[in-house]
């Protein structure tokens, strides 16, 4: 059982790294249009670089 | 269960300080505007509404939002949004000016990503202690099994703290006030599982719900998220259109300046084509105005010195110089607004079918709980054993399907009618709309245009190519009209000199050195007829061209369609009864009544409340404001005056009205799929309760129940859209 003691750290670790990348796209604002990102890769438009 | 959403108890108060928030910061400065866009749905429709904004000059940026139909513009100072809107619709989009201050915007953005924060913070949690659970459920014991209720303590209870906020704040707001809301029994069960199975595991018990606390934070923060989001998407649109008119006015000099900065006795220039900003008496110019918005009538009425105009009534021929007799909110139209506020209160005392639920679930499961504590004390005196018992009892009958079971419903309902162009501002409004037997439509501005139309067609005689040269040359809107329908008819105008337009008359001008004149009927030297008409003075003969209100887009299949529900339809109007006879015959509406004042229009509602009817009012002028605050519940167009769509419980954007049936039919099968869920819930507890009376309640039966019940409930709701 003592490999326990690794793998809950690394489960909660990853979960952790997780958690953080969300808190990062909910701040940068990507969950704010969904609809609209959905239809805006369909545009050769944005194909370089997203429109700010 | 919806009182974390409810700043104010009425709408016209949340609406009175974005109104002087906005003109107070002197919208546009920041070089920041926000139109909505209604039309917008597709890859095309994005590029094509940031083009054509951003070949406009002094445009920095666009950017289209297609969840919220908006589009936020970066620009230079001072750019005039009319530039924007015009730009926009000669690419075939209809949009409106938002507020200018991104004030509510801004805040509601926060709002959302807020909730959706704690939302993933449960779901984190949820996930991470579920995996540690499912060791205990398959046979972990002692150290280990302590060691992963610890762990998963030091999971959950952080995160429940973080995540149940909104619960918690809702449930403590609606105690104070000695009140039971959904959120009561909600927090209980939450703190409840926490406290339990912190105790528990500190006693090396064998159950621990720290799982069943954060599964019931996470699917009850999911309902709430997405009911805030959609009511967020018709919330913005709806409340800011109330900045539709533009707080600003144009001082004789050509400065403009915020409407909130001017005082009695001040001098305003008002441009034709201009709206009043403010009640006052002309000082100096002539022109024809339209009162259609604030009276219910069509003709425009003809004003000269001395006469009195109000705010919200629109110029259209002649500038004037107005001097302010009230402004801001002393002005007629904000006094009337304020009652309109004070019938509103007392229909804001509907309960939704949700509350009256809580009602009754609330003290029943909290009786349920505490009289299972007591028979289990009694007769075993186990306090632990009893107290968890009463616990598993409360975390199972917790409305976690019951907490969907409304926002996932009106969530669907509202989506379906937002991409029909229907804004659902009220929560309770699709529940009383279900419920409506009656509507009473407004004639000008609802079910017409208010925009006139020549009836009958153009001959193509000399006459008739004489009025179509001469009408080309005004922008009265019998003149547009005229010239239109010459234009469809592809006559060629006749050659005319020296045109000019006398402002609160007509054109006149020089055909073949003879004198023609086109305009109201005592200047041409004609004799007035019934209805609205222009007059054609050609060689000492006059001619009088009539018009018809066009009806507006969809105002036909809407009454078919409403009729076809099994509803009674009746058109209310302000206007002459020519005119509202013609229009009810022309859309078959049997019964109607010209010639109302507000206050009659109001009395007539009351009149159908009083003999049993549910009523539904479609209006959009201040005449109707009243009376869309006394229905059961109303719609109104976007195109409406802000008191009137502050009041409605429903914005219908877009120009057409052919989506009311559908709204009726969608709100009458939300109501049905809500009660379903309601049976589902309830089917739910029936099998579940005696478990855990029994004692028999595990922790995993609780997380597969709620969990099941949850998606069920959810997959039933989806059923909608």
């Amino acid at each position: 059982m003592n490999v326990l003691a690794y793998l809950i750290p690394i489960s909660l670790l990853l979960g952790g790294l997780g958690l953080a990348a969300f808190f990062w796209a909910l701040r940068r604002g990507q969950y704010d249009d969904p609809e609209g990102d959905s239809q805006r890769f369909l545009s050769d438009e944005f194909d370089d670089r997203p429109k700010g | 269960m919806t009182a974390a959403q409810h700043p104010s108890a009425c709408p016209a108060c949340d609406a009175v300080p974005l109104a002087e928030a906005l003109a107070g910061g002197k919208g546009g400065e920041e070089g920041r505007m926000v139109l909505s866009v209604p039309a917008a749905h597709c890859a095309v429709c994005i590029n094509t509404v940031e083009h054509a904004l951003e070949a406009v000059p002094g445009v920095r940026s666009a950017r289209m939002n297609l969840t919220l139909k908006r589009v936020s513009v970066e620009t230079d100072p001072g750019l005039s949004p009319d530039l924007l809107t015009r730009a926009l619709s000669a690419v075939g989009y209809e949009a409106q000016e938002l507020d200018g201050t991104m004030l509510s915007t801004t805040e509601t953005d926060r709002q959302s990503r807020d909730f959706l924060m704690r939302l993933g913070v449960a779901g984190f949690a949820m996930m991470n202690v579920m995996i540690l659970s499912v060791a205990v459920w398959s046979g972990a014991s002692d150290v280990t099994r302590d060691m992963f209720h610890w762990v998963s303590g030091a999971i959950a209870l952080p995160a429940v703290a973080f995540s149940a906020q909104p619960f918690f704040i809702s449930a403590w707001r609606s105690l104070r006030v000695r009140r039971l809301n959904m959120d009561v029994p909600i927090s209980l069960g939450i703190i409840l599982a926490s406290l339990m199975s912190l105790v528990e595991t500190a006693l090396h018990g064998q159950e621990a719900y720290f799982d069943a606390a954060l599964s019931l934070t996470f699917f009850l923060l999911a309902g709430r998220y997405l009911d805030q989001r959609t009511r967020v998407a018709a919330r913005s649109a709806a409340e800011a259109l109330s900045a539709l008119e533009v707080p600003r006015a144009q001082r004789p000099g050509g400065e403009i300046v915020a409407v909130s900065d001017l005082k009695a006795g001040e001098l305003v220039r008002v441009l034709p084509g201009g709206r009043m900003p403010v009640d006052g008496v002309v000082r100096d110019g002539e022109t024809e105005i339209d009162r259609g918005l604030l009276t219910g009538e069509t003709l425009p009425v003809r004003v000269a010195p001395g006469d009195a105009v109000s705010a919200g009534e629109v110029n259209l021929t002649g500038p004037l110089t107005v001097e302010i007799t009230a402004a801001g909110r002393d002005t007629r139209l904000h006094r009337m607004a304020d009652l309109v506020a004070m019938a509103e209160t007392a229909r804001n005392r509907y309960t939704s079918i949700a509350d009256r639920a809580a009602r009754i679930y609330a003290p029943l499961v909290h009786v349920l709980a505490l009289s299972a504590f007591v028979a289990w004390f009694a007769a075993t005196h186990d306090l632990r054993f009893s107290v968890n018992i009463a616990v598993a009892l409360l975390i199972i009958t917790c409305p976690c399907a019951l907490g969907l079971a409304v926002p996932a419903v009106s969530t669907a309902a509202s989506g379906r009618l937002f991409r029909r162009g229907l804004l659902i501002k009220s929560p309770t409004a699709l529940e009383r709309l279900a419920e409506v037997d009656l509507v009473v439509f407004d004639k000008t501005g609802t079910l017409t245009e208010g925009r006139p139309e020549l009836a009958g067609d153009l001959a193509g005689s000399a006459e008739d190519r004489v009025a179509l040269a001469l009408a080309q040359a005004s922008m009265h809107p019998l003149a547009v009209a005229l010239a239109a329908a010459g234009q469809a008819a592809g006559l060629t105008p006749a050659t005319l000199e020296d045109v000019r337009e006398v402002p609160g008359h007509g054109v006149e001008a020089l055909h073949g050195g003879a004198r023609v004149r086109l305009g109201r009927a005592d200047w041409v030297g004609a004799l007035p007829e019934a209805g609205t008409a222009t007059y054609l003075g050609i060689g000492g003969a006059t001619r009088a061209y009539r018009f018809t209100d066009h009806p507006r887009a969809g105002a036909e299949q809407a009454v078919v369609g409403l009729k076809a529900l099994g509803l009674e339809v009746e058109l209310l109007s302000g206007d002459v009864p020519s005119a509202v006879g013609e229009m009810a015959a022309r859309l078959g509406i049997p019964s109607w009544a010209a010639d109302l004042r507000p206050e009659e229009k109001a009395a007539r509602i009351e009149a159908l409340r009083v003999a049993g009817h549910r009523v539904l009012m479609v209006g959009d002028g201040l005449n109707d404001t009243i009376a869309l605050a006394q229905a059961h519940v109303s719609i109104s167009p976007a195109s409406a005056l802000d008191a009137a769509r502050v009041v409605a419980d429903i914005v219908a954007l877009g120009g057409s009205l052919e989506h009311l049936p559908e709204a009726v039919r969608t709100a009458r099968r939300a109501k049905a799929r809500i009660l379903e869920n309601f049976a589902l819930a309830a089917a739910y507890n029936i099998v579940a309760v005696p478990f855990a009376l029994a004692g028999l309640a595990s922790p995993l039966l609780a997380a597969l129940a709620m969990s099941s019940s949850s998606i069920i409930v959810s997959l039933n709701a989806l059923r909608l859209r």
